[in-house]
């Protein structure tokens, strides 16, 4: 282990809480008080600080990183209630060492938490606009805080489209709520699969034809979009193809992150670092950096 | 009720079209309806109409064996289905079912090929259309076909 994380864990053990509220490298612990299953390989923690004193705050859009004793520590968006802070809630999709870790954990185990960092997402500059949420698998978790934030402020925004895609209709994350915003009268919900067998009765095909028919005005919406990386290249195409300029289209970048506070260099990206000047990036920032091969 | 001229000059797919033939194309049109669970054509038949879809939805379904029905696309309002009608054997390779009640415009695909043939300023006009839809489904194709959503290892 670093020498950095063999620091960390001290702290942790020891509970040396006056480092761990200034000292961003040094996690602090809070505890799983509840698991969820999403889908065969997401999953849902729930955690509350360990010392229930402060409330925590963040934007949406930005990510915390997430320790698991002993194994290593990955940024995950938060995927929370942005008005609710007495806890923090973690979308993870098991696909590694750490996301497996973290798959184990139940109630009562203890994790630590750096954060938040990041930029997140523009919803200040939204206001008064359309908003087109385009999000592809597990990157819908990134985009559920902005979601609950044009929802409680619903009168701020213009119209509201969210458009999700998944693999199937067994990776739909977040599918009773998605129900339930489908149901309003103020928001357009559409979902699509991009396989289904003949039980399902909802779109098929994928994501980016969604954006030709949703209802939006490309002179003044905003897009903000999150996903896998190829998803997000041909939604910003089709975007593009609605009309929209580039400085209107938003999107979440992922890097293998180490430091999170823009020091360690490890998730740079061009002149950028994901960690601090994303991961929320007006498409025009890195329209140059988007697509090639190696960085 | 709007004539269908006038339905076919509002659709995207039309634009651009001269008077002269979208009167023709509306002579070849007539308006359909699709309980939910009919079949707008099965596999194997043979293709000779195309539609726009004006309300409904469609589902293209391939049944293959032991895996059941599967779903390769759904269209809804304002999508176009078919183009087999327009390329030898003229049959259909896939089941088109209404999921929902479903209105169409049905094309006569015979009638436009005949004119086709004898006028080729129409029949380049809709093939430019046609080939744009086939680039675009065949992209998406290609997209669903990349597992984007799959863990790369
Ligand atoms: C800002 C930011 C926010 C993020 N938010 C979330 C989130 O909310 N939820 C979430 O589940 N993940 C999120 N991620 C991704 C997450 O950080 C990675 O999945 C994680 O770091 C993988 O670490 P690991 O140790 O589990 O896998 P590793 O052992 O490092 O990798 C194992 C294998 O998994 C593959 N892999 C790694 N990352 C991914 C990935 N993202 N997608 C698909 N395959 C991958 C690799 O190709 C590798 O072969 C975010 C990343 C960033 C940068
Ligand atoms: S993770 Fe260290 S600079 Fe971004």
């Amino acid at each position: 282990m670093e020498a950095w994380a063999a620091e960390k864990e001290q702290d942790l053990k020891t509970g040396n809480a006056v480092s761990v509220l200034q000292d961003p490298m040094v996690p602090e612990q809070f505890r799983v008080v509840r698991r969820k299953s999403e889908t065969a390989d997401t999953f849902t923690l729930i955690l509350e600080r360990a010392q229930r004193d402060r409330a925590f705050e963040f934007q949406p859009g930005q990510f915390n990183m997430l320790y698991v004793f002993g194994v290593g520590e990955v940024p995950i968006s938060i995927s929370g209630d942005p008005a609710q802070h007495d806890r923090l809630v973690h979308t993870i999709r098991a696909v590694g060492t750490v996301t497996r870790a973290l798959d184990k954990l139940r109630k009562e185990a203890v994790v630590g938490v750096r954060g938040p960092f990041g930029r997140g997402w523009p919803l200040e500059k939204a206001r008064q606009h359309d908003v087109v949420i385009v999000a592809g698998g597990i990157g819908l978790a990134p985009l559920r805080p902005a979601i609950y934030h044009l929802l409680r402020h619903r009168d701020a925004y213009g119209r509201v489209a969210l458009l999700y895609g998944a693999r199937t209709p067994d990776d739909i994350l977040y599918l009773k709520e998605l129900e339930k915003w489908r149901g309003r009268f103020d928001m357009d919900v559409q979902v699509t699969v991009d396989r289904a067998m003949g039980d399902w009765f909802g779109n098929v095909g994928v994501v980016t034809q969604l954006v030709r028919k949703a209802e939006f005005n490309p002179d003044q919406a905003i897009a903000m979009v999150c996903g896998p990386e190829i998803m997000m290249r041909f939604t910003i195409y089709e975007l593009q193809r609605r009309g929209m300029q580039n400085d209107r289209i938003y999107v979440s970048m992922e890097r293998n992150m180490k430091c999170a506070i823009g020091f360690c260099g490890h998730c740079q990206y061009g002149p950028k670092f994901i960690c601090k000047d994303g991961p929320v990036f007006p498409y025009t920032e890195i329209e140059n950096l988007f697509g090639i091969r190696e960085i | 009720m709007e004539n269908l001229d006038v339905i076919l000059k509002k659709h995207p797919f039309f634009h651009g079209m001269t008077e002269e033939h979208l009167r023709f194309i509306a002579g070849c049109a007539a308006n359909e309806v699709y309980k939910s669970g009919e079949y707008l054509f099965r596999e194997g038949e043979s293709a000779n109409k195309f539609y726009f879809i004006r309300q409904g939805h469609v589902s293209l379904e391939l049944h293959a064996p032991e895996r059941g029905v599967l779903t390769i696309q759904t269209l809804g309002e304002g999508d176009v289905l078919g183009w087999s009608w327009l390329i030898p054997p003229y049959k259909w390779h896939f089941d088109a079912r209404a999921t929902t009640l479903t209105r169409v415009l049905a094309l006569d695909g015979k009638c436009l090929r005949k004119k086709c043939e004898e006028d080729y300023q129409l029949g380049y006009e809709l093939m430019k259309r046609i080939a744009h839809i086939m680039e675009e489904r065949l992209h998406a194709t290609r997209l669903q076909l990349l597992d984007m959503y799959g863990v790369h290892a």
